[in-house]
């Protein structure tokens, strides 16, 4: 099947052609936004960290902000630094050049300080985006697009309803020879066991175990009860009675292809070999998402019991609710009504294809609800302490 | 009459309710082409959990086939099952002993 797309040096095909504005640390953040606000078609990933961090700490938040900018809807950089953080703007910039796509980089520092920086950040940035218009959509093989599955604000009609649905979708796109991404290690807890017999070889299975083991022995070692926060307050309220419910409810999202690799957070999905993969990444959906996007994904399709607005900088999110309310509730932030499963009788395959016909409208260029609200929360997830 | 709750495994002690069940209203449910139903002792909250069977306390509350949790006490068929008489096994550092 055939979709369009921008095509990269690389390989690799965006759906989107963004010009993202990346601050290498905090301290860059407020001024990187400044600038996307002068220049239209320009996306700022404004971030808390990237400075006084350590070991695989400063690896992963490195890692994530170069998967970011190497992301194949991204077109285009512009890596604002101050000029004395961990996170070096020259080397970060210099990494997401090796995708073979423009990328400059300024530092506040040298610039003259938020005027200078401003003014010489724009100017480059606007020039940018200028140029990134007049590049044309080609057509190219949906096996190229990578899917994120997420689900956040779960409630027991997901089980039911939105994951089954998003599952039969995955198993779609994987049949068209495409990649998808299951994430959320913590709600993998309680259905491990499940998925681990899916796996494509013993290696795979004690990989996905691993994380899982890893995952819960954080809660263990804090000496705290999972449940202070997972499932959440909004879980609870919604029927969802343990982690162990709501992870077997959320693994449905995978469908029933063989899980191929375990993936670390923001590691980049291989492109050799398509299917299912799952990424170590936590429950809280706006870090698990970039992780994703980080590690190639050019599209999200993002479950909702209670109702979430979540869109993404880099990548179009569509929302899919398996509770008929919820849908009604809140139809400007929603995209897909899977309640249909549970209140008109329709099947989950039938579902399944609608998620997948919008998944080929939104990746031809279709605005998701998420998008048209301007949505872009972004977030990126921390595995060690501030120094 | 249509069915109200989903058992989603024949295995399974819980069904979940898809609208409100009011005390003494009855849930209709389908498994294997086997019709079921079951009297409620209590509200249901919409989308929430009733057990069909009796449950013992320590007993494996199953819903999709496998445990999601334990009874924390007995639990009467027709009963509201969730977090105040159902815990989970996992993540529990609260339980470790120092």
């Amino acid at each position: 099947m055939k979709i369009l797309g921008y095509k990269r040096i690389n390989g690799t095909y965006g759906i989107r052609n963004h010009l993202a504005i990346i601050p290498s640390s905090i301290c860059a953040s407020d001024t990187a936004v400044k600038i996307s606000n002068l220049v239209s078609n320009s996306i700022a990933l404004p971030h808390q960290h990237g400075c006084c961090q350590v070991g695989e700490d400063y690896k992963q938040t490195f890692k994530t902000l170069v998967g970011l900018g190497s992301n194949p809807n991204v077109g285009a950089v512009l890596v604002v630094g101050l000029g004395c953080e961990g996170i070096k703007p020259e080397i970060l910039a210099e990494e997401i050049r090796k995708e073979n796509k423009r990328v400059e980089m300024i530092k506040i520092q040298e610039c003259g300080g938020t005027l200078g920086a401003v003014k010489e950040g724009a100017r480059l940035a606007s020039e940018m985006a200028r140029e990134l218009s007049k590049q044309q959509k080609v057509e190219f093989d949906i096996s190229n697009l990578i899917l994120a599955l997420e689900c956040g604000g779960s409630d027991s009609t997901s089980g039911m309803a939105s994951n089954p649905a998003v599952g039969a979708a995955s198993d779609l796109l994987i049949n068209h020879g495409g990649t998808s991404i299951l994430s959320e290690t913590t709600e993998l807890i309680g259905a491990e066991h499940i998925l681990a017999k899916r796996c494509i070889n013993e290696n795979v299975a004690k990989k996905l175990i691993d994380i899982v083991n890893r995952t819960e022995r954080r809660a263990l070692n804090m000496g705290e009860d999972l449940r202070g926060s997972q499932p959440t307050p909004g879980n609870i309220e919604g029927g969802l009675s343990t982690i162990e419910e709501k992870s077997l409810g959320c693994i449905y999202k995978a469908g029933n292809a063989p899980v191929q690799e375990i993936l670390e957070y923001g590691e980049q999905v291989p492109t050799k070999v398509k299917g299912l993969y799952v990424m170590d990444t936590p429950g809280e959906d706006i870090d698990s998402i970039t992780g994703m996007i980080a590690g190639g994904a050019q599209i999200v399709v993002f479950t909702t019991g209670r109702g979430t607005p979540t869109g993404s900088p880099i990548a179009p999110v569509i929302k899919v609710t398996g509770n008929p309310l919820t849908y009604k509730k809140m139809i400007d932030n929603i995209d897909v009504n899977a309640g249909k499963i549970i209140d008109e009788g329709v099947t989950v395959n039938q579902v399944g294809e609608e998620i997948f016909n919008e998944i080929v409208e939104v990746a031809n260029g279709k605005s998701t609800k998420a998008e048209s609200m301007g949505h872009n929360e972004f977030g990126i997830f921390r595995i060690g302490y501030t120094f | 009459m249509k069915n109200n709750s989903v058992i989603a495994n024949s295995k399974d002690n819980v069904a979940t309710v898809c609208t409100v069940i009011k005390k003494g209203e009855k849930i209709y449910s389908e498994i294997n082409n086997k019709k079921f139903e079951l009297k409620a002792v209590e509200e249901i909250p919409d989308f929430h959990k009733i057990a069909l069977k009796d449950i013992k306390q320590g007993e494996n509350v199953i819903k999709y086939g496998e445990s999601i949790g334990l009874a924390t006490k007995n639990i009467k068929a027709g009963e509201y099952v969730h977090v105040h008489n159902i815990e989970s096994n996992r993540g529990r550092g609260d339980k470790i002993v120092k």
